[in-house]
């Protein structure tokens, strides 16, 4: 059996460990690249979001590399990405490919059927070693949120920007490599260490909190780079959403960490008090802790089409007047116009800053 | 004399101004891009030139437009800046009290409002240019008339006929469809001019709060037609700047005279002879670092490369020193 998954922003990282951890042979899809865009969207419906475009592209690029086995995440509720799964089988089915595609879902009740379906596509694996696989991963995940964070507060403050992105995008790449864990701790300890010899700007940055669907947030190609394009205006960016708060709140039942869902749900509720499918509930309740953590402003995300988001948006409005923080609202689909993206983060950057400025002059 | 120079080089006109040391207007020029931006900032620079028939002192120069990062290239620039922004400043110094620009210009519009001088909140068309300049261009040459008697003849009409504004495509459908029932030509197009609207203020506007006193500017708000539908639908009455086709010039000069005059720094300007006298060339290549095959662009004067832009990880941008923007 050779296995391959779809990317999602550095997620990859944790899913491979697990894999060959089950004694897989892992076949990971190639970096998402301009032509894995072209070849999900010649495949899949026009009006489908991009999401479904790009892991279509994935599995295409990953099965003529010679992977027989796809996993994906299923999912339900009003967003379409529960679907996902079943319409890529039938359209690779379609194209003439051979291959078995296992779906994980969200377990109804017991963490264990998690490790049950785990230890199930593993080769000959017993269930503790399921459990070690997954507590690998989870240890790597943890590891590489934690130099994302890092990047995040080091980058806007960077003078010297590209020289804070070699040094992560190095480490990252380096981690992606060892199954080892003492290598992956010293690895993690020079990156820290050197990312703290960076000279940083006098200044303190604008603070942004990014909300949205997860897919879009997370992963670079989706969004066209937005985090670093904003962190090279040096504005700090705060993610709503890391891969590990919603394994634990989604898959793990907040067993692994302590979750701050229930906050969220909290502070969603004056505006929405309904599940409207993927994040639509988490971007209206992290908006929420953004205003009142004093946030310079939110940039909200989602692929074109999304549902839940277009909600979210029209419920935004009313959260930015009441709470009072600025929110933009941008949707991302296949074109090339990053220069329109560009002008929105600055004049939105601009806006912020001004808008401070001002807020100081008074007081 | 001295002067600040600010320049919105945009899809469709690429503008210029010269302010004086008080911020008073002392030229304004308002040029067609026509598909090239080099060409476009150097004969307007060399225009500027001639019309003024001095050697002009150039103390800061503000660039805006989506060729804003060519303009610095080629000129320059103390400040670069996004439209919004300088729409903004612009907008507020002649009308400090405005809450609401309502800016079309040749392929994007906007709205930005305004709270005590300051951007509180804006928005710019997505994915569709309907109502923009290039449609009303596009809708007059099929008409056989000048762009220039669109508007006076709308405002002939005395009952608008009912367009679909919801798409460009449908609109000129309608359009084509009522003008074979029979219906008068000013009717068509303050329908159109009404269905424009609408299309503004559902996909720009959208739901945002449009308060008085408002600005119409860009190059569309030459349309008589236009503003007469706006004040029709909003209605309020709607003002027009004396100079509303280069208020995004306007905002970039005031913006680089606040920024010299704040840092006490000299201009970045590059002078006569290297605007006028060099040959400026763009090429593209495919860079084949990491399977991102970005497109980068090279600008060349001469031999010289003058910069590098287009790809996502900064490597040949950086190559060259970096500048900020915002």
């Amino acid at each position: 059996m050779k296995i391959t998954y779809p990317h999602m922003g550095n997620a990859c990282i944790a899913i491979e460990a697990m894999l060959q951890k089950l004694k897989l042979e892992v076949i990971p899809p190639p970096p998402i690249s301009k032509k894995t865009l072209e070849i999900g969207t010649k495949h899949c419906p026009e009006f489908a979001c991009m999401p479904l475009k790009i892991t279509m592209g994935n599995f295409i690029e990953a099965l003529d590399l010679g992977a027989d086995t796809i996993l994906m995440a299923g999912g339900w509720g009003p967003c379409r990405f529960g679907y996902y799964a079943q319409v890529e089988r039938d359209i690779l089915a379609d194209l003439g490919y051979k291959f078995d595609m296992v779906i994980l879902e969200a377990p109804d009740s017991r963490v264990s059927e998690l490790f049950r379906q785990l230890q199930a596509l593993g080769q000959n694996v017993s269930i503790v070693e399921a459990f070690k696989a997954l507590k690998f991963a989870w240890y790597k995940l943890q590891v590489v949120e934690e130099l994302e964070k890092k990047l995040a507060y080091v980058h806007p403050r960077a003078l010297d920007k590209r020289k804070a992105e070699n040094i992560y995008d190095l480490a990252l790449e380096k981690i992606k490599a060892t199954q080892d864990k003492e290598e992956i701790d010293k690895l993690f300890h020079t990156c820290l260490a050197s990312l703290d010899q960076i000279a940083l700007r006098a200044e303190e940055p604008l603070r942004i909190g990014l909300v949205g669907e997860i897919y879009t947030v997370l992963e670079p190609m989706a969004n066209y780079n937005l985090i670093r394009s904003l962190g090279r205006l040096n504005v700090e960016v705060d993610n709503s959403i890391y891969i590990s708060d919603w394994l634990n709140d989604h898959l793990l039942g907040g067993l692994v960490k302590k979750s701050h869902r229930r906050q969220l749900l909290k502070c969603a509720a004056p505006y929405l008090n309904y599940f409207v499918g993927g994040h639509g509930l988490e971007t209206v309740g992290s908006t929420v802790i953004y205003a009142r953590q004093s946030y310079d402003g939110v940039i909200h995300l989602g692929p074109l089409t999304c549902m839940p988001e277009i909600v979210a948006q029209s419920v935004l409005k009313r959260v930015s007047s009441e709470e009072g923080i600025p929110c933009m609202t941008l949707y991302f689909d296949e074109h090339a116009g990053v220069a329109g993206i560009q002008t929105r983060l600055e004049a939105f950057t601009d806006m912020l800053k001004r808008k401070k400025a001002r807020r100081a002059a008074i007081h | 004399m001295s002067y600040y120079l600010g320049v919105d080089i945009g899809s469709v006109s690429s503008n210029f101004v010269l302010i004086d040391e008080k911020q008073q207007l002392q030229e304004k020029l308002y040029l067609r891009t026509e598909g090239n931006p080099v060409r476009a900032i150097k004969n307007g620079y060399k225009e500027l030139l001639e019309k003024r028939r001095e050697k002009l002192d150039i103390k800061g120069i503000g660039a805006t437009g989506s060729g804003r990062h060519l303009a610095d290239i080629i000129l320059g620039a103390d400040v670069v800046k996004n439209e919004i922004t300088a729409h903004a400043v612009a907008a507020s110094w002649f009308y400090p009290e405005v809450r609401t620009i309502i800016e079309i210009g040749g392929q994007d519009s906007k709205i930005i409002l305004l709270q005590g001088g300051v951007v509180s909140d804006f928005a710019m068309n997505t994915v569709c240019a309907a109502g923009t300049g290039s449609f009303l261009d596009q809708q007059a040459s099929r008409l056989n008339m000048s762009i220039y008697d669109f508007g006076p003849t709308a405002l002939k009409s005395k009952q608008a006929v009912r367009i679909a504004g919801r798409c460009g495509v449908f609109a000129e459908s309608d359009m084509i469809h009522k003008q074979q029932m029979g219906y008068p030509i000013e009717d068509i197009l303050m329908g159109l001019c009404e269905a424009l609207v609408r299309n503004y203020l559902n996909n720009v506007g959208k739901g945002k709060k449009i308060e008085a006193p408002i600005i119409f500017q860009g190059g569309v708000a030459a349309n008589a037609g236009l503003k007469k539908a706006f004040e029709k639908i909003l209605q309020t009455p709607i003002m027009i700047p004396p100079h509303y086709d280069v208020m995004g010039a306007i905002g970039a000069a005031i913006l680089a005279r606040e920024y010299i005059e704040d840092q006490g720094v000299n201009t970045a300007f590059k002078g006569d002879s290297f605007i006028i006298e060099g040959q400026f060339k763009s090429s593209s290549f495919e860079c084949k670092g990491c399977p991102n095959l970005c497109e980068v662009v090279c600008i060349k004067r001469e031999q010289e490369i003058l910069a590098y832009w287009g790809d996502r990880c900064q490597k040949w941008e950086s190559s060259l020193g970096h500048k900020e923007v915002g």
